[in-house]
């Protein structure tokens, strides 16, 4: 069996979740078996994890588990893999997977591969391809254990929606109070957008911006086809915008379809958190700015200038797609 | 109430990666090494804040690594820690180092352990929940603020698109990130006193590696910029739909 955690957010599910599941159905069908999901707290209609490839889901609706406590995790994870006898552990590789696979991975005693990018080659072994070096590398690991434990990196390898269905079963796990000793106290969620690390595209503003009054141009940039804001290092230390907006080596590192770098030099530790990008557009007014180098498209001139018009062309492009 | 902050070497970001060996080994000819930057600006600064207050009694360092990961743990100590055991081990194995740190830690009680939130060369995020898990602790991830009064920590995290808030009662380990504390420099006699600081080599328990890494390969060159005049968008999002097929 291979067991995928199906990570539920107030009740429903993420994309990123349903990638899991689909690359959990790929590792299952190389090896010939099934797929079993497994969500934690409590969710609505989790049988359409059938769609994308599992042909059972473990569903703990237990309240306690609404909220991530890594150690009644792990534990209520370990317990299913055991009982459903899997061989391969499948993760989204975000907050929570990172909080929870390898405590999984340790208690189980199954090598972990955080932050595959692959399906597994079987060929010779069990062998997974990861993202190392912060985007400037890959490795390909091997791992010698009986159960595996892969995270995968979101948009790895996208969302296919099946006709598929799951046999729902309900479990409970007998927990301790020892098993809750993180306490939930308060949340401070951003409404209504793609969190930054499942974003398909991405509007990214650096210090070329000159000031946080001048993002609007950039909110409506990223308004126009639905992408989520980004900024260098130095906007968030300057506050101009919140540090969870911050990629790079000490921030995040995101692989959107489309990163849109605007005003943003392109300095080797921003790179670190943005080179895995699909395609990398630039818009700055220096044609010596390093990022050029990195970039598939480049526009050379003033952002106030350049991002209004193509705010207005991706318009454009929108209403001639709806037409 | 006595803390331990897990460290390891990385590669400098400016470094350029490159392989010998068939593409097998990192070739470290060139490279630089730096403490992992969360192990140090973050982990081992608010360590510091922490004793520097009064709330913790001890710091003290661990790192598994071989010989080369030395000068970063004399760098550790001159910012300030107390003492600092090194595992004499080479591993890329997660559950292989988590479980030498366990060991260690299973004979010399800690009440924090804090580590990154990721080493920047095989960005696992993986060390600091095993440890958890191996010593039966609970853990929390991605804090980017820590408080601890009475026994009691309380912590901001990164969640999936937001914040949270949590508590919980030492014993515990965390793992740490940005707005945790400011990078500091060493001073003249930091470096000074770090060089009679205790630094213990012990020898690595014998346990499995359950990984290995095979070969490494680099991403595949960018094709060359193509330059858009600014009056053309429309075309750019042409080619982005059409040629990137990214839209
Ligand atoms: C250890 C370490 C870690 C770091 N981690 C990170 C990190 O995680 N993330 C990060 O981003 N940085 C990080 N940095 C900082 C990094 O080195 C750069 O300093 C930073 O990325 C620069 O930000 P910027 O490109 O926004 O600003 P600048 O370097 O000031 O660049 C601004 C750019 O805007 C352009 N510009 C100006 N006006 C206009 C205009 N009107 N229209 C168009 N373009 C314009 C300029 O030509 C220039 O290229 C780190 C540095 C160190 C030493
Ligand atoms: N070899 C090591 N020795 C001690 N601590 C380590 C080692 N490797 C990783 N760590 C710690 O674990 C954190 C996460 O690393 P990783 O799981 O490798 O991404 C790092 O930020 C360090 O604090």
């Amino acid at each position: 069996m291979v067991l995928v955690f199906a990570e539920q957010n107030n009740g429903t599910f993420k994309k990123a979740t349903f990638e899991a599941v689909n690359y959990a159905a790929k590792v299952a069908q190389q090896s010939g078996t099934e797929v079993c999901a497994l969500v934690l707290g409590e969710a609505t209609d989790v049988a359409v994890l059938g769609n994308y490839g599992a042909a059972k889901v473990v569903h703990i609706a237990d309240a306690r588990l609404n909220n991530l406590e890594a150690r009644a995790y792990a534990k209520a994870i370990a317990i299913v893999a055991t009982q459903q006898d899997a061989q391969v552990l499948v993760f989204s590789n975000n907050n929570t997977a990172k909080a929870i696979a390898p405590r999984v991975a340790a208690r189980l005693k199954a090598g972990l591969v955080a932050g595959a990018i692959a399906i597994p080659d079987t060929a010779n072994g069990f062998v997974v391809k990861k993202s190392v070096f912060s985007g400037k590398a890959f490795a390909y690991v091997k791992i010698n254990s009986a159960i595996k434990v892969i995270s995968i990196i979101p948009n790895s390898i996208g969302v296919v929606k099946s006709e598929g269905s799951s046999a729902v079963s309900v479990q409970q796990i007998d927990f301790t109070d020892h098993d809750f000793a993180v306490k939930f106290v308060s949340v401070n969620k951003v409404q209504g957008i793609v969190p930054l690390g499942e974003a398909e595209l991405v509007v990214s503003g650096g210090r070329g911006l000159k000031g946080p009054e001048n993002w609007g141009i950039l909110e409506n940039l990223a308004g126009s086809i639905g992408a989520t804001l980004a900024c260098s290092r130095p906007v968030a230390d300057s506050h101009w915008r919140p540090h969870h907006e911050h990629v790079g080596q000490t921030g995040g590192t995101i692989r959107p379809d489309l990163y849109i770098a605007v005003g943003i030099s392109g300095a080797i530790q921003h790179l670190a958190g943005v080179n895995s990008s699909k395609t990398i557009v630039v818009i700055n007014k220096d044609a010596e700015a390093p990022f050029f180098k990195s970039a598939d498209y480049g526009v050379l001139g003033d952002a106030f200038e350049i991002v209004p018009k193509l705010t207005a062309a991706f318009l454009k492009y929108k209403a001639a797609q709806h037409a | 109430m006595k803390i331990l902050v897990c460290l390891t070497k990385a590669p400098d970001t400016t470094t350029k990666i490159a392989f010998t060996d068939n593409d097998t080994k990192l070739n470290e000819a060139g490279v630089q090494w730096i403490i992992n930057p969360y192990d140090e600006w973050y982990a081992l600064v608010r360590a510091l804040e922490l004793k520097e207050a009064g709330t913790a009694t001890d710091v003290h360092l661990i790192t598994v690594g071989k010989t080369d990961a030395e000068p970063v743990i004399r760098k550790a100590l001159a910012l300030g820690g107390d003492e600092a055991v090194r595992i004499d081990a080479d591993s890329n194995d997660s559950f292989y180092i988590a479980s030498q740190i366990a060991d260690y830690v299973r004979s010399n009680a800690y009440d924090l352990i804090m580590t990154g939130k990721e080493s920047i060369d095989y960005n696992n995020a993986s060390i600091g929940a095993m440890v958890a898990e191996l010593l039966d602790l609970p853990y929390i991830s991605h804090v980017s603020k820590l408080e601890i009064a009475g026994g009691l920590v309380t912590v901001n995290r990164e969640i999936e698109g937001g914040e949270e808030t949590n508590t919980c009662n030492l014993p515990l380990v965390i793992s740490c990130q940005k707005g945790m504390a400011e990078a500091r420099i060493p001073n003249m006699r930091g470096i000074m006193a770090a060089r009679t600081k205790p630094l213990k080599v012990l020898p690595a328990s014998a346990v499995d590696m359950l990984t290995e890494i095979v070969s490494y390969d680099t991403p595949a060159a960018k094709q060359g910029v193509k330059m858009i005049d600014a009056d053309q968008m429309d075309e750019l999002v042409r080619l982005l739909h059409e040629e990137a097929k990214v839209i």
